[in-house]
């Protein structure tokens, strides 16, 4: 929302500058974007005559002047061809910039005569785009006179955001009012509209759709001279950004802008029949003002004629019925629309009209025959003219509302102490009846204020008007003295694996919720469910089940830029389906390349292999172990989700429950994503690890030491291919449960010696003495039953 | 000792002298006092020899031994230490190469997280409990209950993503963290006081929004909660979280149709260049909108609006990360470039604490 400082004083009688104005402004909660001071550019150029203008002894087009500032006088040399003694124009001193180049003013020679100063035109002075010489100034204009008053440029232009609530204050009498409310002045009262009836009749208007309408004042005003608007009018408008068009138009716009009060004019002789305010049929069009032929439907208003549709109710009037210079006879709209449907449809035709913006806050409902009644007066005045008598048809009116307001609701609410002659000034002073009551008022708003719906609202008006740095700085009461743990130990866990993750030398990503359908139904997703209806682009349409493939691509796009070596997580949320259940946290990591648990790269010490299954597995334990769930109790199963290499993957299962996998990436999951390098990942669903059961005492349990010795004893056994090393180590866990207590698989060798389709398996078996050292006779006991359990599952002791 | 003792001490003494290494010096021991070594077989010769001669001979013999030995001690000495040396020299490698990269020194936690754990650090130590929702909001949560009227102009402010309709109701992306507001109020009764942060939704994407970012809610509502109190509170939390002695913040009416009445919150500062310092300055920068919870929203929370009152507040994560690490630019914080995360990401044990303060 522009206006100008003149425009707002001639709501508003006050004294008050423009940065007064706008600090209340900010304070009052009309905030202030922008303000644009004309007179800025021009400081310092001051209005001066010229005493003598004499011929530059060396330049024939050049002229050295006499100037009078108000000071000394001072020698400038001019080339201007209307530089002559007598003419007040417009001088810039040394220092000064330049409006139009930016050019600093020095002190200079110009073919040997020192010139103390520049003559400036209004092209220079960016008031013109083009002028023949330097400015000429009414000769009574006196000398010194800063130039932006002596050009008339002082009127700043002021934008404030005016919030959805307020649709009064995109009328500038609205602003006026409020500032009036905030006292920088008074509001000027309105004078009466002088209006000249006739012998007139105006169409009949029938209202078809009175669902659409909350009223409709017509009148009729022949014999208009229509024509360019005068130029107070057209200036007003240009001020503020506005094309003036013609006289009646620009009383409709004035009016918009000025009260808040949007009208429509049509020419009279181009309307047939009476006006129907009713729904627009399927299919019908309308070449609206905008010189756009818009397609409309049932669920749109229109106001037609006996033709079709002349204008877009509340929106946008018609071409073919609009006025022109040649408007001789007139219909003058003043109606009130149901903001829901102006909404609608401007937002279905994608027009963001000033009549729309206005009728979908809000416009004052009592508006109707006294905004008409203003409208009419000031076309008399300015088009001449003799009016109908107005109709007025279908107004609804909401009977006022009565909002009980106790006087300690100001407190409860802000804090701030307020009298009760404060309260009620202010409430006054911004339109607002009050009747006293013992607790405080019955208060009716005004009916500019249809956004006041109960006393919330009204303490809003009352601490908005009497300033917010009144509020208090009122201490939260501590509710315990020494701070507790505050977070639930799902958000601790998902903090720890964070760190954890980070410690493990990863990079945390935070990639977008929404993902490629191709990247989200090789994951498992792209349901139609999880498909946003309006995307911002087609890559981020699907709602992720999955971590893993934004973290690959990311990856990918470094490795494109030469950031080869990365490791990349994210700790975020998955959506499985719609419901709050459904979105569950995953923890991902992502290596890619060689960048691997012991490092990447080539390194002097030993260079770092292809990423494998068993990087991500690393990763996928370190997850669970950071969550709190102890990593010896997930299982292990071969093979992974779709996907993952069937061959190289594994999904970690807690009893029944999978909580994860990980693994190499498909070959063809790789070539989807564009991964030009071996991918690995690891994905675990945070809440399906089960939070350990609160412990009544913090105190951990005994801890256990043998004064024994352990001993370890190696071993190595043939296994077919098929047999999983963890069935192995679980047979041999359990050849003695009492002495065995360790299992590590040292060595795996395929290959001279061992017979196709076996492996070749090293042990380390751990024995732990309970009582006294092992003597040899017992050690050689548990390791025939270690061989014998080996044998069991189907690994032969190699000999 | 007689002349001829004392001789040979001097040869022995020599021998030990010239020997090279520890070898050679074994050798000359092995030659005076090993089994068959010079001095041992003198020592032989005491036997033969009448008790009066045995005794000066058997004196003056362990004389001479006593300086080999000594001799032999010193050499053995210097010989072993030379052999250290050597062997230390030639043990020698170039420290100066690098070692095995530090894991701990290469991880980084993105700012979004580590600014989250800042300010839930600052409300936990205030009673704040963390609560959290869903993204995928019903219209119900997300507007309706919020106090967003049909087709309000506030509703067209949010540009929401919206999902297909489910048992008849529009689903969607939530816009803001406020539906947790209604659902902390169904889930629980007063007093609450609870922060939300989280992922927050909408289609616009431009130089300083994007389609994906993150905002952090705050609720109270309790007897005596009030304005005046959440002036405190806001002001206490930026100068926590700037961490800087004094902050003046601006309080500005405004709208927002979930509280009433409603506030936008500047923060003064000065900006110098691409740096900006709070509590000095001319400058006023809009961090943060707030109020009262409205009536409405408190009875769809199934609240008394005449009996309980509250305030809220919400700002965005990223920006307040934004503000206080001078990170630039928004849209780089969702492109993962590993450059960006390793310049702009915290260490893995910057871990955010009132303790030991909230960023090292």
């Amino acid at each position: 929302m522009k206006f100008t400082l003149s425009w707002l004083k001639t709501h508003l009688d006050t004294e008050a500058d423009v940065s007064t104005i706008a600090k209340a402004l900010n304070e009052i909660g009309l905030e202030v974007e922008a303000i644009e001071d004309p007179a800025k550019d021009l400081q310092g150029f001051v209005v001066a005559e010229i005493v003598s203008a004499e011929q530059h002894p060396n330049a024939d087009r050049l002229r050295v002047c006499m100037v009078n500032a108000g000071g000394a006088p001072l020698q400038v040399v001019c080339g201007a061809p209307n530089a002559r003694a007598g003419l007040k124009t417009v001088l810039g001193v040394p220092g000064l910039t330049v409006p139009a180049n930016g050019m600093v003013l020095k002190l200079s020679a110009i073919r040997g005569v020192e010139s103390r100063g520049m003559l400036c035109s209004a092209e220079e002075l960016n008031i013109q785009a083009e002028s023949d010489g330097i400015v000429e100034l009414p000769k009574q204009t006196p000398v010194g006179m800063p130039a932006a008053q002596a050009l008339g440029r002082t009127d700043p232009v002021i934008e404030i955001a005016v919030t959805p609530n307020r649709g009064d204050a995109l009328g500038i009498r609205g602003i006026a009012r409020d500032l009036a409310a905030k006292g920088l002045g008074h509001l000027k009262p309105l004078p009466a509209p002088q209006i000249k009836t006739g012998d007139i009749k105006a169409p009949n208007l029938i209202i078809e759709a009175p669902e659409v309408t909350r009223g409709f004042a017509l009148c009729r005003i022949n014999g208009v001279k229509n024509g360019p608007s005068p130029a107070w009018l057209a200036d007003r408008l240009t001020s503020i950004g506005l094309r003036p068009i013609n006289c009646l138009v620009d009383v409709t716009n004035l009016f918009t802008h000025d009260r808040n009060r949007p009208l429509h004019v049509f020419d009279a002789n181009k309307v047939h029949g009476d006006l129907v305010v009713r729904r627009a049929r399927d299919a019908e069009t309308l070449l609206a003002l905008d010189g756009r032929t818009y397609t409309l439907d049932q669920t749109m208003a229109v106001i037609a004629d006996d033709r079709g549709p002349e204008s877009l109710a509340g929106i946008m009037g018609g071409e073919a019925s609009g006025c022109d210079e040649h408007t001789t006879d007139v219909l003058v709209e003043c109606a009130l629309w149901e903001p829901l449907n102006i909404a609608q449809t401007g937002r279905k035709l994608g027009i963001h009209s000033d009549a729309r913006h206005r009728f979908e806050r809000s416009v004052d409902s009592a508006s109707l025959k006294e905004g008409l009644e203003q409208a009419i007066a000031m076309i008399q005045d300015l088009c001449g003219g003799i009016a109908s008598p107005l109709t007025i048809v279908g107004q609804r009116q909401n009977p006022p509302a009565l909002i009980d307001f106790p006087h300690h609701e100001i407190k409860r609410l802000t804090g701030i102490e307020m009298e009760r002659a404060e309260a009620e000034s202010i409430l006054a002073a911004l339109g607002f009846q009050t009747k006293p009551t013992s607790e405080g008022w019955v208060v009716t708003p005004p009916s500019w204020r249809e956004d006041i719906e109960g006393k919330a609202d009204l303490v809003e008006e009352v601490v908005r008007i009497a300033g917010l740095d009144r509020l208090p700085r009122t201490p939260l009461p501590k509710t315990t003295h020494i701070s507790q743990s505050q977070l639930t130990r799902d958000q601790i866990r998902r903090t720890q694996v964070r760190r954890s993750l980070a410690a493990r030398g990863a990079l945390e990503a935070i990639t977008w919720s929404f993902i490629p359908q191709q990247d989200a139904k090789m994951f498992g997703g792209g349901q139609p469910e999880l498909a946003l209806i309006n995307p911002i682009a087609a890559d981020l349409a699907n709602m992720r089940p999955s971590l893993i493939p934004s973290l690959s691509r990311t990856l990918q796009k470094n490795a494109d830029r030469g950031q080869t070596e990365a490791v990349l997580f994210e700790v975020g949320q998955i959506f499985l389906g719609t419901k709050p259940n459904d979105q569950v946290t995953a923890a991902t990591m992502v290596r890619r390349g060689t960048s691997g648990v012991r490092g990447a790269g080539r390194h002097w010490l030993g260079h770092a292999s292809k990423v494998t299954a068993f990087d991500a597995k690393a990763d996928a334990l370190a997850i669970v172990h950071a969550a709190g769930f102890p990593s010896e109790r997930v299982e292990i199963v071969q093979g992974g989700p779709s996907w993952a290499h069937p061959g190289q993957s594994g999904t970690l299962k807690i009893g029944r429950d999978v909580i994860g996998a990980f693994g190499l990436l498909h070959p063809l999951v790789a070539e989807g994503l564009g991964l030009d390098a071996e991918t690995v990942a690891a994905e675990v669903i945070l809440e399906k690890l089960p939070l350990s059961k609160p412990k009544p005492t913090k105190a951990k349990p005994a801890l256990l030491i043998s004064a024994l010795q352990p001993v370890h004893r190696d071993f190595a056994f043939l296994a077919p291919k098929t047999l999983k090393a963890s069935e192995v180590i679980k047979a041999l866990m359990g050849a003695d449960k009492k002495l065995v207590t360790n299992v590590d698989i040292f060595d795996v060798y395929v290959g001279q010696g061992v017979p196709e389709g076996f492996i070749s398996v090293a042990l380390r078996v751990t024995l732990q003495p309970l009582n006294a050292t092992l003597s040899e006779a017992e050690i050689d006991t548990v390791s025939k039953a270690i061989v014998a359990a080996a044998k069991s599952v189907g690994a032969e002791l190699r000999q | 000792m007689t002349h001829d003792l004392a001789t040979l001490l001097i040869q022995a003494q020599n021998e030990i002298s010239q020997a090279a290494d520890e070898a050679a010096l074994e050798l000359v021991r092995v030659a005076w006092v090993g089994k068959k070594g010079h001095i041992t077989e003198l020592l032989k010769t005491l036997g033969t020899l009448p008790p009066d001669e045995r005794r000066e001979q058997g004196a003056a013999i362990n004389q001479l031994k006593a300086g080999f030995d000594e001799a032999y001690q010193q050499r053995k000495t210097i010989l072993k230490a030379s052999a250290l040396d050597e062997k230390l020299a030639r043990e020698t490698v170039d420290v100066t190469r690098p070692a095995w990269p530090n894991a701990l020194a290469q991880g980084r936690i993105h700012p979004v997280s580590q600014v989250t754990e800042e300010i839930t650090a600052i409300f936990a130590d205030l009673g704040f409990a963390v609560a959290e929702g869903p993204d995928i909001e019903t219209d119900h949560y997300n507007f309706t209950a919020l106090n967003f009227p049909e087709a309000h102009p506030a509703r067209e402010m949010h540009d929401t993503f919206f999902l297909p309709s489910e048992d008849g109701e529009r689903r969607l992306l939530r816009t803001h963290t406020s539906p947790v507001q209604i659902r902390t109020m169904e889930a629980k009764k007063p007093p609450i006081r609870v922060i939300i942060p989280g992922r927050t939704y909408r289609c616009d994407s431009d130089q300083t929004h994007t389609p994906m970012f993150h905002q952090v809610e705050g609720l109270v509502i309790e007897e005596g909660a009030n304005l005046g109190q959440l002036r405190w509170v806001l002001e206490e939390f930026c100068k926590a979280f700037f961490e800087v002695p004094q902050v003046e913040m601006r309080f500005r009416p405004s709208f927002f149709p979930f509280t009433e009445p409603s506030l936008e919150v500047d923060i003064r500062c000065r900006r110098e260049g691409g740096d900006i310092r709070f509590g000095e300055g001319d400058d006023w920068l809009e961090i943060l909108g707030c109020g009262m919870v409205h009536p409405n929203v408190l009875k769809n929370g199934g609240l008394d609006p005449d009996h309980v009152q509250g305030y809220a507040w919400g700002m965005g994560i990223d920006r307040l990360a934004m503000l206080k690490y001078g990170l630039p630019d928004l849209r780089a914080f969702f492109e993962g470039d590993v450059r960006w995360l390793r310049h702009y990401g915290f260490l893995p044990f910057d871990i955010p604490s009132l303790v030991t303060g909230l960023s090292s």
